[in-house]
């Protein structure tokens, strides 16, 4: 039994706006994962909910006219893996989906979900990141695109106004064409787990696969908020497919992090994975692209 | 006959159907539910405690705090009682405690109509401390000034082992021997039984009726007559099925305190369920236990004096105490002889941690990494093939312990390393991974364990059993010997089948042990139950078929030497012909208007003997040094526990108990704040017990040389498993890379830095 | 406090009962239904004790608010037996391989086995690994419960 005052169930998105707009002090609940657990806690003890778990409209996975991605935020870790339009343009997205938690937690949790808790370790947050991914934010003023690089604005804080809500993730085109992805996670268990250090790489290949035009990079863990490593792309872009390049990257993106020391992990080591996550994903990567080293 | 065949359990269709009903699901919806404060301070004292606002929340029937408490202290261990005053366990427990001892103490309770209502009230109250400083570390414990837990143990000091066997100074003195040292750590870790300690309570009758999921229903009712100061009779403890227990539940845990919350409740119905959070911190643990091993061996690899050195971290309680780390003092000198000199120096001191209690295997998972640690290193020193050295030094066949009077019959050690070589072809691994380089690298490890079966000599072992024949020849059999998950029943009704002479679809275990019915006994602990249980049950037995025989000798005149009960069917036994089916004698004999009888056979039967267990874990790593990561590639443990009772139970339980090896050597390990004594990692996501993807394939084989003290040649299984698998992970490490690591678990975080240290990174 | 009636299929029947709207689908199940294999282990969704299927899919119940459970197909380890009380081969399977032991994790893993071999697909055993991963067991090694599974979905796929 959950020590909550009160639950709305949100019938469309409209009714979301409204209710958020009636019980301003109430807290979204999408899949539960994350909100029922500090719950439990005693974190959230006595807060009014309002559901989001009937809003099937936001479970799809499309593609709009423009050929951007389009993901229903609702849209569960497992249905990610499974979608067929993500397997074809990004699969990345859902192998990342597929390391969080197990079985029964990708069930329920939410790509929406994962991001607008603000949560740095959230899998598939990076994946999201280094796809310039855009998000469509629905409140009472209607509806709002911003970048998710603008959407973190620290630990746990992101850019939902009151009365506003998350109703899709947009992977533009150009992120993902002749694009390709790979996710490390780096935990202490192969499954039931938190990342310690999550890496999310993708590149676009010259057309003879010889020379990286173009990687993008990011981590969740390594910072406050999930990240790219700016001046590592900066310095592998142009660069050709060579060991020196996955050296390279290997150092360059201690340049861009900024892992701090807690019990669960000390910021040296995270570097060490950091390092050596990026020199692996990016062979990876690279190798998914049809890259030879 | 069905001692040695793997038969079904007979449990297993009502677990795999629901049927099984464990304390929980036999609660009535009705019970009001008692919820704990626990302290948040590492050490202090209790000013005051406002319970007016928990008070006044709809639902808190009751606020019961340290203050209301009777000031009457208890003991909490599962050991059996000792009628002399000097081998009692500590009495240092009171049901709520004004002085807090570690962070998560039990401090007050709300009673309430339901749990939200039992939440809002813990949240509700003001609790104030005197706060006093705080030791977390086992040997900052014992220094003078450092903070005192309880009055009479000066410098936190509960219990000390040292002896001392030749003249370690004078041996050490020999001309060319080589001396290799190393501190060893290792962590506290919980036992994570799936199911959470829980226990409710009721007045009937005049009695408080205790329903608990506990390992140890005779001696929890002992210690609830003890906490609530009742005549032990008064009590009645009923043990359901169990969501396992591993040692956790060999403690009272919180039943004394469920016991008296019904009291206070006018003897209402009322349920403690504990959290997962809670049962990590305020339940028991396993004592993290740092050794200090110096050994001095001559080239040639012979080991002439070891001296070791054991700090057990206790926690806050006592619970089993010294005992855990008197344990491992005993196998060091045990496992491998020294020739001239063997010497040790052991402490169990108090800490302001979680009290640590009774954990699958006592103590010798611990030492085990400690020893076999030590083990590896000397033979890297001396050059030599660490089995060999093993070999050379280990306990030899026909050793006889002076205290337990155990003996080494056969030649257990060898033939289990043996067979755990073969599999890994581990010789021949050995070599060539230690010429390994590159970042990716494989290793091979072993390890060798000893272990006891059941307490005797330290302390009592008795197990009473009664046994019922109903009117179709079926026995019901009431032990107090408990089904914890291990599979105790089914090989119970194994035993019980070939020695009364009945096939086993016609003998029923009680599996609940109920003290009102149930006969005395001190259930699962100690590896005990099979040994234990084996003699009572061929010893009761016998005695029920005794009687059988001689009511078929009055039925058919012939003399009871002459019958005999094969399969059910009453036998002329030169001839082998058909007399009576067993049916037809018990009904016969129930229903005799001449000479009524129901068969029962009951009583106590008490051994003076033990027996030791052995065997070895090899285990193939593959090592990612850049990741500090380590992959299990194979893995095998090997036992000699005497004749298998039901071999497919044995090789389950030792998968079981390799599973907790994984975890203590790779995983898991309680963490603590050091500047305030707040758990970090209670629960099972931070907190990293082994999943499917972190195990590979386990594999269990056997040596089976019959156990000449058992009459069903049987002896401990249940917790040795897990004793080698952490020092052999280490070892494979070694092997891999070079780079020995002295503590468990053996996390990235751990490797990271010993791989940074050695220049691998 | 606000309760509200929630309609749903539970093991084949469609049942309906009033539920406080703050109860989890594990109270619901438990308590009103008295469907008691599914059990309590952490209650924050580490554990799998309490796993059920909800249209096809395993979900921790401990963490599904018992009001999500309107119009869904639900089903527990009770809705197994075959109409005469026979076993199902996967049960059987846990029965012969020795995958039970205390048998508090058993009720979850065997509704992910059913969820796994009911996708009529065959896995590797590091697959299989991967589709139980979801529920921790301190008895077993999982290895007998791997075993279990493995076998039962290859006699599925007539290769065994």
């Amino acid at each position: 039994m959950y020590d909550f005052s009160a639950l709305y169930e949100a019938t469309s998105v409209q009714n979301a706006v409204e209710l958020m707009q009636a019980h301003p002090s109430a807290v979204l609940i999408a899949g539960g994962s994350d909100v029922l657990i500090k719950m439990r806690e005693g974190k959230l003890a006595g807060t009014e909910l309002i559901s989001l778990y009937k809003l099937d409209e936001l479970r799809e996975v499309t593609m709009d006219p423009d050929g951007a991605l389009r993901i229903g935020p609702m849209t569960s870790f497992s249905h990610a893996t499974k979608s067929p339009l993500l397997q074809q343009y990004m699969p990345v997205l859902g192998e990342a989906a597929d390391t969080v938690g197990g079985p029964q937690l990708r069930n329920i949790g939410t790509l929406g979900g994962n991001i607008c808790n603000g949560v740095t370790s959230a899998d598939t947050a990076s994946s999201q990141v280094a796809y310039d991914a855009m998000l469509e934010i629905t409140g009472p003023a209607g509806m709002r695109k911003i970048s998710i690089h603008d959407f973190y604005k620290g630990v746990g804080k992101v850019d939902l106004q009151p009365g506003e809500l998350l109703t899709a993730i947009l992977i533009p085109k150009e992120s993902y064409e002749n694009c390709y992805g790979y996710y490390i996670k780096y935990a202490m268990r192969n499954a039931m787990d938190i990342a310690t250090i999550g890496c999310s790489v993708n590149v676009v290949l010259s057309a003879d696969k010889k020379t990286i035009e173009r990687m993008r990079i990011s981590y969740g863990v390594a910072g406050p908020v999930p990240m790219r490593a700016r001046s590592a792309e900066a310095a592998v872009n142009g660069q050709p497919v060579s060991e020196a390049t996955i050296e390279l990257v290997g150092n360059a993106v201690l340049n861009d992090v900024n892992p701090r020391t807690s019990w669960r992990a000390s910021a040296d080591f995270r570097k060490q994975i950091i390092s050596e996550t990026a020199r692996r994903g990016l062979r990876a990567a690279v190798e998914r692209a049809g890259g030879v080293f | 006959m069905v001692v040695g065949k793997s038969v079904k359990r007979v449990d297993a269709i009502d677990k795999v159907t629901g049927k099984a009903r464990y304390t929980d699901d036999l609660a009535d919806k009705s019970a009001l539910i008692v919820k704990i404060y626990h302290s948040t301070i590492a050490h202090g004292m209790v000013t005051s405690i406002d319970t007016s606002a928990a008070e006044a929340i709809p639902g808190v029937v009751k606020v019961l705090t340290c203050f209301d408490v009777p000031d009457r202290p208890f003991p909490t261990a599962g050991h059996p009682w000792s009628i002399d005053p000097h081998h009692q366990d500590v009495a240092d427990r009171l049901l709520l405690n004004k002085h807090v001892r570690y962070y998560g103490d039990d401090v007050a309770v709300v009673i309430a109509e339901d749990e939200v209502a039992a939440d809002q009230g813990l949240r509700a109250l003001k609790v104030e401390y005197e706060e006093l400083p705080f030791v977390l570390d086992v040997q900052e414990a014992m220094k003078d000034g450092a903070p005192q837990l309880h009055e009479n143990f000066k410098n936190n000091i509960l219990g000390r082992t040292n002896y001392e066997i030749g003249n370690f100074e004078e041996a050490i003195q020999e001309p060319g021997l080589v001396k290799i040292e190393g501190w060893y750590n290792t962590p506290v870790v919980q036992h994570c039984h799936i199911e959470n300690h829980i226990c409710y309570a009721e007045e009937q009758a005049g009695k408080i009726v205790i329903v608990s999921s506990t390992q140890i229903p005779h001696i929890v009712r002992r210690i609830c007559g003890q906490a609530l100061g009742l005549p032990w009779g008064s009590v009645r403890l009923i043990k359901p099925y169990i969501g396992g227990g591993f040692g956790n539940k060999q403690d009272a845990l919180y039943e004394p305190l469920c016991g008296y919350c019904c009291q206070m409740v006018g003897g209402r119905l009322v349920k403690l369920d504990v959290s997962r959070e809670e049962t990590f911190i305020s339940n028991r643990v396993r004592h993290a236990i740092r050794y200090h091993i110096v050994t001095y061996a001559r080239p040639d690899g012979r080991f002439v004096a070891r001296q070791m050195e054991a700090y057990s971290n206790q926690g806050g309680y006592a619970s089993h105490g010294h005992g855990i780390c008197a344990k491992g003092a005993g196998a060091f000198k045990q496992i491998y002889v020294d020739e001239k000199a063997t010497k040790v120096d052991a402490y169990t001191v108090f800490t302001n941690l979680p009290a640590a209690g009774a954990m699958r295997a006592y103590g010798i998972p611990q030492v085990s990494f400690a020893i076999e640690s030590s083990v590896e290193d000397a033979a890297k020193v001396l050059g030599i093939d660490s089995i060999k050295l093993r070999e050379m030094n280990m306990m030899p066949v026909g050793y006889v312990d002076a205290f337990s009077k155990n003996c080494n019959y056969f030649d257990s050690l060898n033939q289990c390393i043996a067979k755990g070589k073969a599999y890994l072809d581990y010789d021949r691994l050995h070599a060539e991974y230690a010429k390994q380089t590159g970042p990716i690298r494989r290793g091979v490890g072993m390890a060798i364990f000893w272990y006891n079966t059941a307490v005797w000599p330290i302390a009592l072992e008795a197990s009473s059993c009664r046994m019922l024949m109903n009117q179709d020849g079926s026995v019901q059999l009431h032990i107090c010997e408990t089904e914890i998950g291990q599979g105790a029943d089914t090989v119970f009704a194994q035993m019980v089948a070939d020695t009364v002479g009945i096939p086993m679809e016609k003998v029923h275990v009680v599996s609940t042990q109920d003290t009102d019915i149930t006969p005395f006994g001190t259930s699962a602990y100690a590896s005990r139950q099979t040994y234990v249980a084996g003699f009572a049950i061929h010893n009761i037995g016998t005695q029920l078929k005794n009687k059988l025989l001689n009511y078929a000798s009055y039925l058919t005149g012939k003399p009871s030497e002459e019958i005999d009960i094969v399969e059910g069917r009453v036998v002329d036994k030169s001839s082998g012909e058909l007399l009576m089916s067993i049916e037809e004698l018990a009904t016969t004999a129930l229903y005799s208007t001449e000479q009524a009888e129901q068969f029962s056979a009951e009583g106590t039967t008490q051994i003076k003997s033990n027996a030791y267990s052995f065997g070895c874990g090899f285990v193939e790593v593959e090592v990612d040094i850049p990741m500090c990561k380590v992959k299990l590639l194979r893995m095998i443990n090997v036992h000699d526990c005497g004749r298998l009772i039901n071999p497919q139970l044995a090789e389950a339980q030792v998968h079981g108990g390799m599973s907790m090896a994984i975890g203590y050597g790779m995983g898991e390990q309680l963490l603590f704040d050091p500047k305030t004594g707040r758990p970090l990692n209670n629960n099972l996501l931070d907190y990293k017990l082994s999943t499917t993807m972190d195990h590979c394939d386990l594999k269990a084989e056997f040596v089976e040389n019959f156990e000449p003290t058992s009459p069903f040649g049987t002896k401990a299984l249940g917790e040795p498993p897990a004793c080698p698998g952490a020092p052999a992970i280490r070892n494979a490490i070694l092997n891999a890379t070079g780079v020995a690591v002295n503590q468990t678990p053996m996390t990235p975080h751990i490797l990271f830095e010993r791989f940074k240290e050695e220049g691998l990174l | 406090m606000e309760k509200k009636l929630v309609k749903c299929n539970i093991n084949g029947k469609d049942v309906e009962t009033y539920v406080d709207v703050r109860a989890s689908l594990t109270d619901m199940l438990r308590n009103d239904y008295r469907l008691t294999s599914v059990k309590k282990g952490c209650e924050v969704g580490e554990c799998g004790a309490c796993n059920v299927i909800i249209d096809g899919e395993c979900y921790n119940s401990c963490i599904y608010l018992a009001v999500w459970a309107e119009g869904k197909h639900i089903r527990t380890l009770e809705s197994l037996l075959g109409p005469n009380g026979e076993l199902s081969d996967i049960q059987q399977a846990f029965v012969d391989e020795a995958a039970v032991q205390c048998g508090f994790c058993t009720p979850g893993f065997i509704m992910t086995s059913v969820e796994i071999l009911e996708s009529g697909k065959e896995y590797t055993r590091d697959e299989l690994r991967k589709r139980l991963s979801g529920h921790l067991c301190r008895c077993t090694g999982y290895e007998n419960i791997i075993n279990a599974v493995e076998n039962t979905m290859k006699k599925r796929l007539g290769k065994a």
